[in-house]
Order: C-alpha cells, then structure tokens, then sequence
C-alpha cells in the first residue's frame, strides 16, 4: 500500500526553501543555470527558477539533460533508456550550474549526468538540488540542496508524481 | 518500448513503432552532434566492424563516424584487401570477423539477402548497409527523419521518387517505410526503370515527370548508375535528363514548401540540375547530417537486444 509523504502544499514549501538556499549560497543569480536531469528533474529545475523569479525577479536559463548515453548499466539493462531531448540554452562554460533531480538514491544518475555536462563544458561549479534524498549512495555524491531526507529500505519505491505529467503533485513510498 | 530483433535487415522487417522509436532517439543524438564534444561514452568497450564488399564512400565514412561517436573500437574491411579474394566464403569472413570479437557488423554486399544470410549464422548484431538491389534500411530512415524534421510528419504527404527505382535498394527500403506511415507515393521515370510491377508495393506510377511532380511535398531524386547506360535502359543520359532530370521549372510543378532530397552521390546536370540541388529548398547535405545521427541511434538501440 503505497503512503503519501508529501503533498502539494509542502512540495510548494520545500522548493521556495530550495530556491531560497540556491540563492543564499550563490549570493544571487549572477552567472547561475538550472539544469534538470530528464525527465522528472527537468520540471522541479523549471518550478526552482519561477521561485528564483519571485524572489529576485530575474530570469535564469533552465536546460535538460538526458544521461542515457553515459549510464553505467547499459550493458546489464534488460533494454536501452529512452533518450530524450537534451536542451542547454546557455553556454555553461564558468556558469554555476545546479544540477536538480527528483530522488536522490545510488548517486550514478549524478555521475552520469557529470560527465555528461563535462562534455558541454567547464561549469564554474555544480551543485546538487534534489527533492528528496532516499540514501544507499553507492558513490560518493552528496547533495547541496535536498528538499527532504527519507530513510527507505532499499527495496522500497519512492515515488515524486507531477501535475506537468498529467498527475497530482505529490510524493508517494511503497 | 525497445527493438524486436537484434539485427537491422531491411525496413520490411520493422514495425511502425520501431521506426518511430528508432527517430525519436535519433533526435537525442542530433543534439549530441551539435556540442563541441560530440561524442558519447554509450558503446564504450565494443567493437564494430564495417564489412563492406562493394564500393562505398559516405556510408561507410557516416556508420564509421557514428560508431566512433559512439565510443566503438571501428575496424574497417573492404574485399580488395581481404581474404575474399583469396576464395573465402561469405559466411566464413564473417565468422572470422565474429572470432576478432565484433559485436556489430554493418555489412554491404552487391547480392541481395548477404546480410540475412550472415545473421543467420552470427550472434553478433548484423546491420544492413545495402544488399543488392534489396534495401538500405538505414538511408530510408534518415530520409523519414529529414522529412519529419523538415515538414513535422509523414504521414498524408505526396512523395515523389524519380530514376531507376528497379534497381535502386535506397527507393525500395523508402517505399517499404513511407507505405507504413500512410504516405503516397508516386515512382517517376522510364516504363524500364518503373516497371508496371511496381503498383504492387502500393504505389502510383508515372512515366511522364511533370504530372508525377503536381503538388508533391517531398522529390527524392535517385542517382543514374552510369553503369546502366548502354545496356537499354534508356537512350542516353543526355535523353534522360530531357525527361526526367529535376529542373528549377519542373520542380515549380511541385508544392511550393516541397524539399528535394538525394541519397547521393549527385550526377548534376543528369537526374537533377545544380540550382535545383543547391536551392533553398534542398536538403541534401542535411540528409548526410541527419545519417549520423540515426546510424548512431540504431547501433545503440540494437545494443540493447537481448536474445
């Protein structure tokens, strides 16, 4: 039976505190990008930049990022990941960039999505913003925002659904 | 959704779904040719061997490039320095080939069915790179993705091919794959070269140019295999191009969005004139672009099969 952790009253709450911390610790938007990691990511980095919006009133670039072609398990997945659209629309070249995914759990999406901005560029820094970090890190990757620590068995499934998909916005574990 | 078979033989073999799976990843390489660093770590460790027993240029320096884009190990065999030569069976260089430790072999042979023939003995994956007068799977999947990419969809649209589409293997895999999205497609040119036979595959066909070309959206002109001359399949290229060379005002017969499309390599002034080759509404070297980005997405969608 699956259980309700978050709704959407405190996913709204937990990225205005996000989006507030990005901009604490980058004094500002000088120079800043979000770039979510596809596809669940790719939504939160765009709601993390219309907080951004609210608070400083500036606009910052929001890409995606598809890692699938740089995922360790290709060769032990039942069938290759969907590849969809990767999209910067700024140069990232000494840009901070926030990387912003859904669930934090092994740490080899973050890998992956790593190298895969290494290859667009010399970021200035990445940081890490997730919406939830569920632990078992199977590397060492550590997250500079986290919206909120969950303590899960590894054979559980959590769960962030998002109105963008056609869902109600909320996060689930089971 | 994944690919059904870990070989890409001909388009008659996929479904419509492939397809649309194989141009959907297609276009996430498309934005991986655009960076500085175009290049993927997806394939790493693998190796790809590009057997090729008839003379090709672009499409094997386009599947070598997408292999090494792809993080591939490349070997590139061709028959004049291999042992074919000295006697060995198809079936045999391929298994030697397997032996090396390919996991890909893109294969051009001048006998239809060659591929088949050696994916049926092999486990390593068999990509077709023309068989005969067979197919070219992967030519009419850059062509679908061009035109996607150009019109937004395939589906209802007029498409014209004009020239030797009886011996052509680039206009059968594009008949095969235009059939399963809905489009019409007309053949243009010579009773020879469109025999009436044609009207099986579902095709309307025109011996003369002009109505053929009447509000077309999409004209794939085919090469003149100057090896056909003088065999009576037609008179000269002289006369051919009269008739069924692509002129800047025989292609205002055309939809006036229409794109014209050539698989190459071009015999300018025979089959298609040059303003009309290098006009704005060409997209020929766009085809040869768009060609690395689907070879790519094939070999790393036939990676994930498992059988």
């Amino acid at each position: 039976m699956p259980k309700e952790l978050l709704d959407k009253k405190d996913i709204d709450r937990i990225l205005a505190r996000m989006a507030h911390e990005i901009l604490e610790k980058n004094k500002g938007t000088k120079e800043l990008c979000l770039v979510g990691i596809q596809s669940g990511g790719v939504h939160l980095a765009k709601r993390l930049a219309g907080k951004i919006k609210e608070i400083e009133g500036k606009d910052i670039p929001v890409g995606s990022l598809d890692i699938a072609f740089y995922r360790d398990d290709l060769n032990i997945r039942e069938k290759q990941p969907a590849v969809r659209r990767t999209e910067v629309p700024c140069e990232i070249t000494d840009m901070k960039v926030v990387l912003v995914d859904d669930v934090l759990f092994t740490g080899r999406s973050i890998r992956a999505a790593m190298d895969a901005l290494m290859d667009m560029g010399r970021p200035s820094c990445i940081q890490l913003a997730v919406l939830i970090d569920r632990g078992h890190r199977e590397l060492p990757v550590k997250a500079d925002f986290a919206g909120k620590n969950i303590p899960t068995a590894i054979d559980e499934n959590v769960e962030v659904s998002l109105e963008e998909n056609g869902l109600e916005d909320k996060v689930t574990i089971k | 959704m994944k690919l059904l078979s870990k070989d890409l033989l001909g388009i008659k073999e996929l479904t419509k779904d492939e397809i649309i799976l194989i141009l959907d990843t297609a276009s996430g390489f498309k934005d991986v040719l655009k960076r500085d660093i175009k290049k993927v770590p997806a394939l790493r460790g693998k190796t790809a061997v590009n057997l090729f027993f008839e003379p090709s240029t672009r499409t094997r320096t386009s599947f070598e490039l997408a292999e090494k884009r792809l993080s591939l190990d490349v070997l590139n065999l061709s028959v004049t320095t291999s042992s074919v030569v000295k006697g060995e069976s198809l079936i045999d260089t391929a298994l030697n080939v397997q032996a090396l430790g390919a996991d890909f072999m893109v294969i051009r042979h001048s006998s239809s069915g060659a591929p088949h023939l050696i994916a049926k003995h092999i486990n390593a994956t068999v990509i077709n790179g023309g068989d005969g007068i067979n197919e070219h799977p992967t030519q009419a999947l850059l062509d679908a993705f061009t035109i996607k990419e150009k019109i937004g969809r395939i589906e209802g649209l007029k498409i014209a091919i004009v020239g030797d589409i009886l011996h052509s293997r680039v206009a059968k895999s594009n008949i095969y794959l235009l059939a399963k999205f809905g489009a019409e497609v007309r053949l243009i040119g010579p009773p020879t070269l469109v025999p009436k036979e044609l009207e099986e595959l579902g095709v309307r066909i025109f011996h003369d140019m002009d109505s053929g070309l009447d509000g077309v959206n999409v004209v794939m002109v085919l090469r003149i295999q100057m090896e056909r001359q003088g065999k009576g399949f037609f008179p000269s290229t002289l006369e051919y191009s009269k008739n069924w060379g692509l002129t800047s005002e025989r292609f205002r017969r055309a939809d006036k969005d229409a794109i014209v499309m050539h698989p190459g390599p071009m015999n300018r002034g025979v089959e298609v004139a040059s303003d009309v080759a290098d006009g704005p509404r060409s997209v020929i070297l766009e085809q040869v672009t768009n060609g690395l980005a689907v070879r790519m997405a094939v070999m790393y969608l036939l990676a994930g099969v498992r059988e």
